[in-house]
């Protein structure tokens, strides 16, 4: 697809108008690229058949920059939603798409976010097929928002439920906390600092459907710390369950650069968005044996056990300091806010 | 030097403990002057390790708590009638007399998080058209950044930017909690950062005068232990001078390069605190020749006047009289969700600190 021959260069609002100009685009850019047998009827909608209970999510991604270290806002709009319904149990198959572009956007950047959004989808095994595009005057949008809704079949051996969770379940993370939310900091403006950190987003379904082959209900739960980081989804399943959580500060697995730039900026790691994180609580009996499979798929080479949930501190997490001490871990309540000094 | 593992070092912060134990025989009240310090304590969990005899009190040192009500109003005031206003990241959720910048910024205003006050410069030089005013709040640790884009916008003619200034000082400070007739402290742990700029030769005539071991401590578990040990060390044996716990950043004549610059544009001059009230000589003011920078003047501010909330107890908690959860409010009217003063939102606040991290 080459920007130059498509006639025109920025998406303007004739693009939403629901005419030939919105017709011209869906032909030259969103069914070309996407093109597979539902999305090829070009009706309203498509009819799908599931054999199992079908897990569905929904997400926004409004991120700025729309195009950052590690990645841009189109394969984290597939890899989002795919993660959210793998961490339902399920696996997911088919993905609505959903565009609101501010009048202006380039074309060429939205070729590069359709392009991506089509190499995410390809990874997670996942197509599109169904979707919408509105345009929006200037200064109503931040040039591109994206919806996606994700539908996915729940995997025969799963049972993923808070009800599971038993005191002496093991806490397992996949991997390194913090990245996606350190890698967009540092672009942002005014807050712009030399780095390399890059954002983690990636799919991680498959590797959530190669532990349900062979764990099955002894997976008690899955969950992506996006938003509001570790401390924040650790927090709610510590409410959720009635329980305590442990964790150990020096078990959370820390890239040194992000750790770096957290100390630099003043924000604390546990509360940074992650993206390709999830964490597992497991049976204890497993963990080990979880932790090796994990360890050997390419998505989670630095999985470690961080914690386990406990009979003392109902619904509140604890942490055990690096230096013998113990602190509360709350949720994180507005905005992480950059400190004075 | 690995800064961030060695000095959380389980096992040298043990035997820092091991030797506070061994050396203390009474009770001692130590006040920790700055909020990252109170931060550090609180998270990491040391309140609970130290013996029970050493008791943490807690100092005025979060620039974000002891800014005056008023101060941010006639921020939000500039923010309302147009003016682009900057701002460290922590001062935007503080409640004003009726709303916080965050609020303000809700309703349409142009606010913009920054972590350094050249960069309102920049935005000043690419808004022509605009009014941009630094939000220059903080102790002497900020000034010399603050100070530098004055003389910035100054040698590049940008006449469209200005500073709030609302910049105090420690020595000032410490004072006017030793003269408290509720004081009860028995030694300092000085803040390592503001010292590193200013250095710390003005604190031997206040140990001096007030017979008062003075320890310039850094920030990390292990500063915070052997500081701590310091001071506990000093009083055991029954002496008071000023002691550097934080050599490797804060040399005694602090760093000249940053005090010339603040010396070049701001001078001494009264400050209010909140919840404290007005203590003279606390604070920076702009000299006469840079005036025009000052927002205050520039848009006519200046008699912007508004009462304390009368629920808040801050100004006790920021002279260590009380703890936060011995105000009657703390966890229930006022929480960092909604906070009735500046303690409860900013992650260097004493009442947010213990709100966040402590108490199990």
């Amino acid at each position: 697809m080459d920007a130059k021959k498509l006639g025109f260069d920025t998406i303007n609002l004739g693009h939403g108008s629901g005419g030939i100009m919105t017709r011209d685009l869906l032909d030259k850019i969103i069914f070309k690229t996407f093109s597979n047998p539902y999305l090829n009827q070009k009706h309203d909608g498509s009819i799908v058949k599931f054999n199992n209970e079908i897990a569905i999510s929904t997400d926004s991604f409004v991120i700025s920059p729309i195009f950052f270290k590690g990645g841009n806002i189109g394969e984290l709009a597939v890899n989002g939603t795919v993660n959210d319904v793998a961490m339902c149990g399920a696996i997911p198959k088919y993905l609505s798409l959903a565009f609101i572009v501010e009048e202006g956007l380039q074309i060429d950047e939205f070729i590069k976010i359709v392009k991506s959004i089509k190499d995410a989808a390809d990874k997670s095994g996942v197509q599109i097929i169904t979707g919408d595009t509105k345009v929006v005057e200037r200064g109503k949008g931040d040039k591109i928002f994206i919806n996606t809704t994700g539908f996915g079949e729940v995997h025969p051996n799963a049972n993923i439920s808070t009800d599971n969770i038993k005191v002496g379940d093991k806490i397992i993370v996949n991997g390194f906390i913090a990245q996606h939310g350190m890698a967009i900091m540092s672009q942002r403006e005014g807050l712009e600092f030399e780095s390399t950190i890059e954002s983690d987003t990636t799919n991680v379904n498959y590797l959530v459907n190669d532990l349900l082959n062979e764990f099955g209900d002894k997976i008690h739960l899955f969950r992506d710390p996006t938003r509001g980081g570790l401390a924040s989804v650790l927090s709610e399943i510590a409410t959720d369950i009635n329980k305590g959580i442990v964790i150990n500060e020096n078990k959370i697995p820390l890239e040194k650069q992000v750790a770096a730039a957290c100390e630099i900026l003043g924000l604390d790691p546990l509360y940074v968005a992650n993206e390709g994180v999830f964490i597992t609580i497991v049976e204890s009996d497993i963990a080990d044996a979880v932790i090796e499979l994990m360890k050997n798929d390419k998505k989670g080479i630095n999985t470690v056990c961080i914690g386990e949930i406990t009979n003392v501190h109902h619904n509140k997490v604890v942490m055990n300091s690096s230096i013998g001490g113990k602190r509360i871990v709350t949720p994180l309540i507005g905005e992480q806010l950059p400190r004075i000094c | 030097m690995k800064y961030l593992s060695e000095y959380r070092n389980l096992e040298a912060t043990k035997s820092y403990l091991k030797l506070i134990e061994n050396t203390i025989t009474k009770p001692w009240k130590i006040m920790e002057i700055c909020g990252g310090q109170t931060h550090g304590l609180v998270k990491n969990g040391l309140l609970d390790l130290l013996p029970d005899k050493v008791q943490m009190i807690h100092g005025p040192g979060c620039p974000v708590c002891v800014t005056p009500l008023n101060l941010i109003d006639k921020a939000i005031e500039l923010l309302e009638n147009g003016v682009i206003v900057c701002s460290f990241g922590d001062m935007i959720r503080v409640p004003g007399s009726k709303k916080s910048l965050l609020e303000a910024k809700a309703n349409g205003g142009d606010l913009r998080i920054l972590y350094s006050p050249l960069e309102a410069v920049n935005i000043a030089k690419n808004n022509p058209d605009k009014e941009v005013v630094f939000f220059a709040v903080g102790f002497e640790t900020t000034a010399p950044a603050n100070a530098l884009s004055v003389l910035h916008a100054q040698k590049e003619s940008v006449k469209n930017y200005s500073i709030l200034v609302s910049h105090v000082l420690v020595p000032p400070a410490m004072e006017a909690i030793l003269d408290d007739e509720f004081c009860n402290i028995n030694a300092f742990l000085g803040a390592g950062h503001v010292c590193a700029i200013m250095g710390f030769k003005d604190y031997y005539p206040l140990a001096e005068k007030y017979k008062i071991p003075i320890i310039i401590t850094g920030f990390e578990p292990l500063d915070l232990v052997q500081g701590i040990y310091m001071a506990v060390n000093q009083l055991e044996k029954g002496i008071y001078t000023v002691e550097n716990q934080y050599a490797r950043v804060v040399k005694e004549e602090g760093n000249l390069a940053a005090i010339n610059v603040i010396q070049t544009i701001f001078e001494i001059g009264n400050r209010e605190w909140r919840g404290i009230g007005e203590i003279p000589n606390s604070g920076y003011r702009l000299k006469k020749e840079y005036q025009e920078f000052d927002a205050e003047l520039k848009f006519g501010i200046s008699n912007i006047k508004v009462p304390e909330n009368s629920e808040c107890i801050a100004g006790e908690i920021l002279k260590g009289i009380k703890k936060p959860h011995q105000c009657s409010q703390f966890g229930k009217a006022c929480t960092p969700q909604n906070p009735l003063g500046a303690p409860m939102v900013s992650s260097e606040g004493a009442c947010a600190a213990y709100y966040h991290f402590s108490t199990i």
